[in-house]
């Protein structure tokens, strides 16, 4: 015992967590690399090659006829699709976790199961489903509301592609939260509308907000689906993602790729508006997360 | 107000919670409902605020039945036991919250709420704290707001689920007195679950002991002590 020294001084402090510096900085560089190559650099072309001739080519591009009405249409499935997935998400997310059932597990199943079609398949089921040689079909088309070839079988594609974004962002944090603030607020006197309103969504907003956006930019984005249903009629029904592809195809790769940067545009657009919304309730935020 | 519990059972699916049980409950009486987890009373106090609604059985609010209100009807103040106060609101939108909830027809103007829910931090001890955010408080503290907020709705009854389970054994010991001291000052019927039976017998005027959806007995904190009526009591109270 006697010739352990009294005071063992180590000599240098090291955290245990820490790895070796050569080893951080290769993780970082391997990062940034893999960042450039699958994601600036394919971003920066985009620009580039929209941009080659000029920002006046650009723009008149943009304002060709097919141009105007394939970001008219790629808008207005965003408007429709958007907000009526929004509403499914958070009653699937709402019966899931606020209710035992059978099924439950099933139903969770089910929501997925865009994730894992591929959407050109999902495509081809609406196609088959509402398409003219369909007795819905037959009788939508008859009655003036074809769905395929259409606007609303676009709309209905995005849908089903983009469907579980909201209700997958809500299920962990509803179930995280339980429901005991709910049960709380009926405790109080209020009535199943006003806690929703007052409890239910101010607890769930941040993970709602997320749900749409990816929501948003993947209905914005969304080509295999729509490629099927859409019958890509120019001026009629081809979204952004299909005037691209068919623009491209046929070598106008000033008009293609603007459209391109425009999608892209849109797309860090919401971005932005995440990490500001972000920034400016970061207090919230964390008050909220403190536990 | 007193509560009557006429041979309530519950089953969850195919399980059994609450086997016929009955229990008279004298008005201004602060009772406790004592018994391991799994022995039916966190059910009984969930039935008797219209959280959970019996398979069997009624309960009746001052001799008139009101198995059948709803939740909103009952008027129960309920502390939960994590408290689950709203994170999202100040200390103040949270005791507001049942004053709020209000139809128009009934709901007090804003000086008024304002003056109710000034009272009612008063009477909890914490006059200054209006202004923060649940997730800003100390567990001792987030349980007297929860008070405060099941109180702002003149409750006919107040019921506690584990009121003082999540906090350290000195708070505990403190807030066993100020919930006497509430209990003593509006003078409503009081029911709260525990499982501590120092807790029960320290606070409580009536205990019900209950065990595996039964009640063992039911008896003022000296008699369960002299005369324990089953073993299981007998074991329960001298753990």
């Amino acid at each position: 015992m006697s010739d352990i020294p009294l005071a063992y001084v180590p000599k240098a402090f090291k955290p245990v967590a820490t790895e070796v510096p050569w080893v951080r900085w290769l993780l970082i560089t391997l990062v940034f690399l893999v960042l450039a190559v699958l994601l600036f650099a394919p971003l920066i072309t985009v620009f580039y090659e929209a941009l080659r001739e000029g920002v006046g080519a650009a723009l008149t591009s943009l304002t060709d006829k097919e141009s105007l009405s394939a970001i008219r249409l790629t808008l207005l499935v965003a408007v429709f699709a958007v907000p009526l997935n929004a509403i499914f998400g958070i009653a699937a997310a709402w019966f899931i976790t606020k209710y035992s059932f059978r099924g439950k597990a099933i139903l969770i199943t089910l929501i997925d199961i865009p994730f894992s079609v591929s959407p050109v398949v999902a495509g081809l089921c609406i196609v088959l489903t509402f398409g003219a040689n369909s007795w819905v079909g037959s009788w939508l088309v008859a009655h003036g509301m074809p769905v395929v070839f259409a606007v609303p079988g676009i709309v209905m594609a995005s849908m089903f592609v983009t469907f579980p974004f909201v209700a997958r962002e809500l299920i962990p944090v509803m179930i995280e939260q339980g429901k005991a603030e709910e049960e709380a607020a009926l405790t109080l006197g209020a009535t199943g509308w006003r806690v929703f309103f007052t409890v239910t969504l101010p607890n769930i907003r941040w993970a709602l907000l997320y749900g749409v956006l990816l929501c948003n930019a993947r209905a914005m984005g969304e080509f295999g689906a729509v490629a099927v249903v859409s019958g890509k009629i120019r001026g009629l029904t081809a979204t952004m993602p299909i005037t691209i592809e068919m623009l491209y195809n046929e070598y106008s790769s000033v008009a293609a790729f603007s459209l391109a940067a425009v999608l892209a545009l849109l797309a860090l657009v919401t971005l932005v508006l995440k990490t500001l919304l972000e920034w400016r309730f970061a207090d919230q935020l964390a008050a909220q997360h403190r536990h | 107000m007193q509560i009557e519990i006429d041979e309530i059972s519950k089953e969850f699916g195919t399980t059994a919670a609450l086997f016929p049980v009955s229990l008279s409950l004298p008005s201004g009486a602060l009772v406790a409902l004592l018994g391991p987890s799994g022995s039916g009373k966190t059910t009984l106090l969930r039935i008797l605020g219209g959280l959970e609604f019996p398979t069997s059985g009624r309960v009746l609010f001052d001799g008139s039945d009101a198995t059948a209100l709803t939740v909103q009807e009952r008027r129960a103040g309920f502390v939960f036991q994590s408290y689950a106060l709203f994170r999202h609101m100040t200390v103040f939108e949270n005791i507001a919250y049942g004053l709020r909830a209000r139809p128009r027809a009934t709901r007090p103007p804003e000086a008024e709420i304002s003056r109710r829910v000034n009272k009612l931090l008063d009477l909890i001890q914490l006059p200054q704290i209006g202004a923060r955010y649940p997730t800003q408080l100390s567990g001792g503290q987030r349980q007297r707001v929860a008070l405060a907020r099941a109180l702002a709705i003149e409750p006919r009854m107040l019921l506690l689920d584990e009121p003082f389970g999540a906090l350290d054994a000195k708070v505990r010991k403190e807030l066993r007195q100020g919930l006497r001291d509430i209990h003593d000052t509006t003078g409503l019927t009081t029911v709260f679950v525990t499982h501590d039976q120092d807790e029960a017998m320290e606070l409580a005027d009536l205990v019900v002991v209950m065990s595996m959806g039964r009640i063992e007995q039911i008896g003022r904190p000296q008699d369960i002590r002299a005369r324990p009526a089953t073993a299981f009591v007998r074991d329960f109270i001298s753990a």
